[in-house]
């Protein structure tokens, strides 16, 4: 699965706010196919991070590179394109990531339309088609999310977000406020969705579960910094950091 | 509403004078401007701002072009922008059309008409081939504009997807980056809904291929002439201080899906009075047993072809007995 070059890679990339160093030469790797995990505590930086890498947020030094690219160097209208077709983004909040007052099948059907396809049966056909792999009855397609459960919300949008078959998905705590058993389900669905369909993805969390569950690898920041990054299970079973241990140490064993 | 103003429209349109009485149908009554106003009211320095901001519009079809908005002598929402335009473009040569919901003779039309007759002394007239301006709320003419014309349309808001978007700064940016994937979810909603897209006017176009535009609120019937119209195209939104154009001979297309192509909806019958089969017709209530007339929106048109002959279902009515 690995190939010769990173899809995505941050070269030293730092990012004040005011005197808060956000990122203090963050630089991470992800190759294509693979699921990367960035734990760390709340204020580590994990969000900005992944702000950062979608180009929501421009670093003060230091460079993203997507597919060779530097995406903060580009035109925005190039990056917006890329944002449209190649990348997908998953809010922790569905109400971020969707629209509220428009159907379930409007919702995972505007990308669709944003990028030409104007054809209504064919948008309808994909809207079902992508509804059922996220396991949403058929009969909710008419639906507005508001109407939908947290869980169900949170589905629809990760279909919204992989109907254009991006190569890399951001997501931000696509699990937070969820309740466990949801959670469970919508990790199973995630982990079965990228390898299906060979997705890179980087999931941003604080709860290693999740990593456990989905990352091949995953790293670990602290105060804007990574200190430690490895395979999952290394990281996880033998770490080596004093913050990972504690990170580590500090999860209840159920 | 439409029907209250059309039954006036209906009833008045044959007989040749407005209310104004300075106007008839044949054409042209020209008077000295008022010589306490400048000429079409504005001063030099504002017509020339709004000058530029039209060249700006016209270079960039569908583009809207913020400018600075003056307080005309009449409440925003009856016309103030379209009647800026108006007075910019104006030249004591041009012949003045005003319709409103396609009528010359409602208390818009007639009020904007008779404001340029006196502050610019420019020649009025209620005939679409005779006018060189027209400026329209609701409507374009029946009887197709030519090479030379100018239409000015009056806007209420000119924001495409402000419904869908509410943020002025977004609209923008989804603007520059032809962002418009939302304004088809739109018609999605529709066809999931009701089977058919079920906007009946200000029905939102593609101008030139570029920019998503709000066509002002004409019925949908009408968005097939502004494609490729010979006649210079302008709109004017005063409340919301935009300009924007469409020049001679542009692409303008209405948004639609293949399978569910755009569809100019009028009601199924032909005009009451004048048997017109192809025009945009209003449904007037004529008394309180149900009884109704269908008649055309265009007085003009309606009045030409009754004086050609033409002669509809109820022409005979009492409503219409003053022909």
């Amino acid at each position: 699965m690995l190939t010769d070059a990173p899809l995505l890679e941050a070269k030293t990339v730092s990012l004040r706010f005011g005197r808060i160093a956000a990122l203090d030469e963050v630089s991470i790797q992800v190759w294509p196919g693979e699921v990367l995990a960035v734990v760390g505590e709340s204020g580590s930086g994990k969000t900005t991070l992944l702000r950062v890498l979608h180009g929501d947020l421009s670093p003060d030094a230091g460079q993203v590179l997507y597919a060779g690219r530097d995406i903060h160097a580009m035109a925005a209208p190039d990056r917006k394109w890329l944002a449209r077709n190649e990348w997908g983004f998953v809010h922790q909040n569905p109400r971020d990531g969707l629209r509220m007052a428009v159907s379930a099948g409007g919702n995972i059907g505007e990308r669709l339309m944003a990028a030409g396809a104007r054809h209504w049966g064919n948008i309808r056909a994909a809207a079902i088609e992508w509804l059922a792999r996220v396991e949403i009855p058929e009969d909710r397609i008419d639906d507005p999310p508001r109407k939908f459960s947290g869980g169900m919300q949170q589905r629809l949008q990760i279909a919204r977000v992989l109907v254009m078959g991006p190569r890399i998905v951001f997501m931000d705590e696509p699990t937070g406020g969820l309740d466990v058993s949801v959670q469970a389900r919508l990790l199973d669905l995630i982990r079965r969705l990228t390898h299906e369909l060979g997705l890179a993805s980087v999931i941003v969390t604080h709860d290693l579960a999740v990593a456990r569950l989905l990352a091949d690898r995953t790293v670990v920041m602290q105060q804007g910094r990574v200190v430690e990054q490895g395979l999952t299970d290394q990281v996880l079973d033998d770490p080596h950091h004093a913050y990972t241990q504690l990170l580590v140490s500090s999860v209840l064993q159920a | 509403m439409s029907g209250a103003t059309t039954a006036s429209g209906a009833t008045t349109a044959s007989g040749a004078t407005t209310a104004s009485g300075a106007t008839t149908a044949s054409g042209a009554t020209t008077a000295a401007p008022d010589a306490a106003y400048n000429f079409a009211y504005l001063d030099e320095q504002t017509k020339r701002m709004l000058r530029r901001a039209l060249l700006k519009a016209v270079a960039i079809p569908g583009y809207q072009v913020p400018f600075a908005s003056r307080e005309m002598p009449l409440a925003y929402g009856w016309g103030t922008g379209g009647m800026q335009v108006t007075a910019a473009i104006l030249g004591s040569a041009d012949v003045l059309k005003v319709i409103d919901q396609g009528a010359d003779d409602t208390t818009n039309a007639v009020s904007i008409r008779a404001f340029f007759a006196r502050t610019a002394g420019v020649a009025t007239t209620e005939s679409t081939a005779q006018a060189t301006v027209i400026q329209t709320r609701h409507r374009i003419p029946e009887f197709p504009l030519r090479e030379g014309q100018t239409i000015v349309y009056q806007v209420p808001q000119p924001e495409p997807l402000r419904k869908l978007e509410p943020r002025e700064t977004e609209t923008r940016r989804m603007h520059a980056m032809a962002d418009y994937g939302v304004m088809h979810v739109k018609l999605y909603e529709d066809i999931a809904r009701h089977g058919r897209v079920t906007l009946a006017y200000d029905y939102p176009v593609l101008v030139n291929r570029r920019h998503v535009m709000a066509p002002s609120p004409i019925p949908a019937f009408d968005n097939p002439k502004m494609h490729f119209s010979p006649a210079l195209q302008l709109f004017g939104a005063g409340r919301e201080k935009r300009l924007y154009a469409v020049p001679p001979f542009t692409s303008v297309e209405s948004l639609a899906f293949e399978d569910h192509p755009f569809h100019p909806w009028k009601a199924d019958c032909a005009c009451d009075l004048c048997g017109a089969t192809d025009s945009y017709l209003d449904e007037v209530i004529i008394d309180d047993s149900g009884g109704k007339l269908f008649v055309c929106s265009d007085t003009d048109h309606c009045a030409t072809r009754r004086a050609e002959g033409h002669r509809g279902a109820k022409a005979g009515h009492a409503l219409t007995a003053a022909e």
